[in-house]
């Protein structure tokens, strides 16, 4: 029997639950959750604002969920140190939990600027919990106009889920463009164009240079009055625990494609985590949903004596807004394949006879397979590139690839 | 995720496929709720869960592999994906249309509905038809329904 302690319980830590008991049905888990809430959609909060969904369906897992897989949620309670020596957990009511396996599954939290007036705006939100998603609303009417910092995934998808519910919706970044981290310039225009269409205004290339009350002075002169302010300047991971017991850390904490620590008995995953990207052939922190589950699984079953691995990683989002999807996966480097019309983008990046990565707007049909593609690391010469490239299909793989893929006789 | 080796799954002979499209329009019929086929498909878009792909040269049919590790279901941000029984499910209560399982699944097989959220070949058992319309209408028997061992 084990003893099996989980640090946070976000979808990581279910992945993890699951991994476990894919292996080990019987012994103990502890989950130690911050946040006073079973597991839930975190990407789902902008849905929610938007009416597309509510509290209930955003259940990640039905509600007998920890009682069907014998975990112990400890709720309000944090971890506060971890004592590797003697493999305990202390958590914040001064309890230590002791360990034989321990994930660290603490998420990251909302990176803060130091803006000059910050503390003179009285409605400033986050947008990175459930609670935070609530506050927002409380303080939302159809009045307000709304003053996003951040045009990045979070900022822009706050400002989808509010624009019918308030009066305006300003957003700001430092960046050139929108949705900086996954689009370039031109695809970024693209969504951006669309996005005003719909009513947004955008101040890029631009920050707060100061906060006075609910005045935004900008640093390219502009003032912006707001009554609401949404702070998505970007996230940080929650990698602490980790480095204060000498483990190490980067932009995340480090592991390996077990999903282990530094530390032996200390295995990390979900958005604390920087662990191997293959489209970029190192480390990075992949602080996505899909990768969360998948880093938590893998850490879960090594934990409990199985064997699996994290090796195929790679960044990737599927994120639409008022209809217009942008799908993006891997890295955007290499020979670069484009097709345009006024309503898609799509831009194929090939290097070393490998598909590195890809961004499509509007024009996401069976991109699955593309994404496949970077991560089985197929050969483009095996394939019939030039009907790929038009269009997503298993047709341009050979007859005994599909056979192989398809199971049979195909 | 383990233990289903022995689950039947729909299979195509590519070779035998002649590239007829019946089986999107016996899909889009045995999901549409409908008993009049006409009704149900006549002078409308539709939206089945399996579809044809090919070239000149080929054709075969393309709907959920029913994965063992259903990266789908892995990647859902709704927790609107599962697996119970060996069949992958969509809840389209709790599905927010954000297309990242289509951004996934390797086989390109799933496709939103027409109001943009998901739907997908569950293997017609919990629709009227009870089994696979696909395999069910198939004129030249390209599709089957049973169990393999070298499964995905």
């Amino acid at each position: 029997m084990k003893r099996y302690v989980i640090i946070g319980n976000g979808v990581a830590a279910a992945g993890c639950i699951e991994g476990i008991r894919s292996v080990d049905r019987s012994s103990e888990i502890t989950v130690i959750s911050e946040e006073k809430h079973a597991v839930y959609c975190r990407p789902l909060i902008s849905y929610y604002l938007e009416g597309k969904t509510d509290l209930q369906r955003m259940q990640y897992r039905s509600e007998d969920f920890y009682e069907k897989n014998g975990c112990q949620v400890l709720y309000g309670q944090k971890a506060v140190r971890i004592l590797p020596e003697t493999k305990k957990a202390e958590v914040s009511d001064g309890t230590l939990l002791p360990y034989d396996e321990l994930l660290i599954a603490a998420g990251s939290s909302p990176f803060v600027p130091r803006f000059e007036g910050l503390d003179t705006v009285p409605k400033k939100y986050s947008f990175m919990t459930i609670d935070d998603a609530l506050a927002l609303e409380q303080a939302l009417t159809e009045k307000s106009r709304v003053l996003i910092v951040g045009a990045g995934l979070i900022g822009l998808k706050c400002a989808e889920g509010i624009l019918e519910r308030v009066g305006s919706v300003s957003v700001c970044d430092l960046a050139d463009r929108v949705l900086s981290s996954i689009l370039d310039s031109e695809c970024a225009a693209m969504m951006q164009k669309h996005l005003e269409a719909k009513g947004m205004r955008f101040y890029l290339s631009d920050s707060v240079a100061r906060f006075e009350g609910n005045i935004a002075h900008m640093q390219s002169g502009a003032d912006v009055e707001f009554d609401v302010l949404v702070l998505a300047v970007g996230v940080r991971a929650n990698s602490g625990l980790l480095r204060d017991c000498g483990g190490e850390v980067n932009r995340g904490i480090l592991v390996d494609e077990r999903m282990q620590s530094s530390i032996p008995g200390i295995y990390a995953a979900g958005d604390c985590a920087e662990g191997p990207d293959i489209s970029i052939g190192g480390k990075r922190v992949l602080a996505i949903l899909p990768n969360a589950y998948m880093q938590g699984h893998t850490a879960g079953v090594n934990m409990a004596g199985g064997s699996e691995r994290f090796d195929k990683g790679i960044p990737m989002n599927s994120i639409g807004f008022f209809g217009l999807h942008a799908m993006t996966a891997g890295a955007y480097e290499g020979e670069l394949y484009e097709e345009k019309t006024d309503h898609s983008l799509k831009r194929l990046f090939v290097k070393d006879d490998q598909l590195r990565g890809f961004i499509l707007i509007g024009c996401d049909e069976r991109a699955g397979i593309y994404t496949s593609l970077i991560r089985e690391r197929i050969p483009l010469s095996s394939i019939n590139f030039d009907l790929l490239k038009k269009t997503a299909t298993t047709a341009s793989f050979s007859a005994e690839m599909r056979r192989k893929i398809f199971g049979g006789v195909l | 995720m383990r233990g289903n080796k022995a689950m039947k799954r729909v299979y195509v002979n590519e070779e035998w496929c002649l590239g007829c499209h019946l089986c999107e329009y016996n899909c889009a019929f045995a999901n549409s709720g409908l008993s009049d086929m006409v009704l149900a498909l006549k002078d409308r878009p539709i939206f089945p869960r399996i579809h044809v792909e090919g070239d000149e040269r080929i054709s075969y049919a393309v709907s959920c592999r029913h994965c063992e590790d259903p990266i789908c279901v892995k990647s859902c941000i709704a927790g609107a994906l599962s697996k119970e029984g060996g069949v992958i499910r969509v809840d389209q209560n709790r599905c927010v249309g954000c297309l990242t399982c289509v951004l996934v699944c390797p086989y390109g097989a799933l496709a939103p509905n027409d109001q943009g959220v998901m739907q997908k070949c569950e293997l017609c058992l919990q629709n009227a038809c009870g089994e696979p319309a696909c395999v069910k209408g198939c004129p030249n028997r390209a599709i089957v329904y049973e169990e393999r061992e070298d499964a995905v």
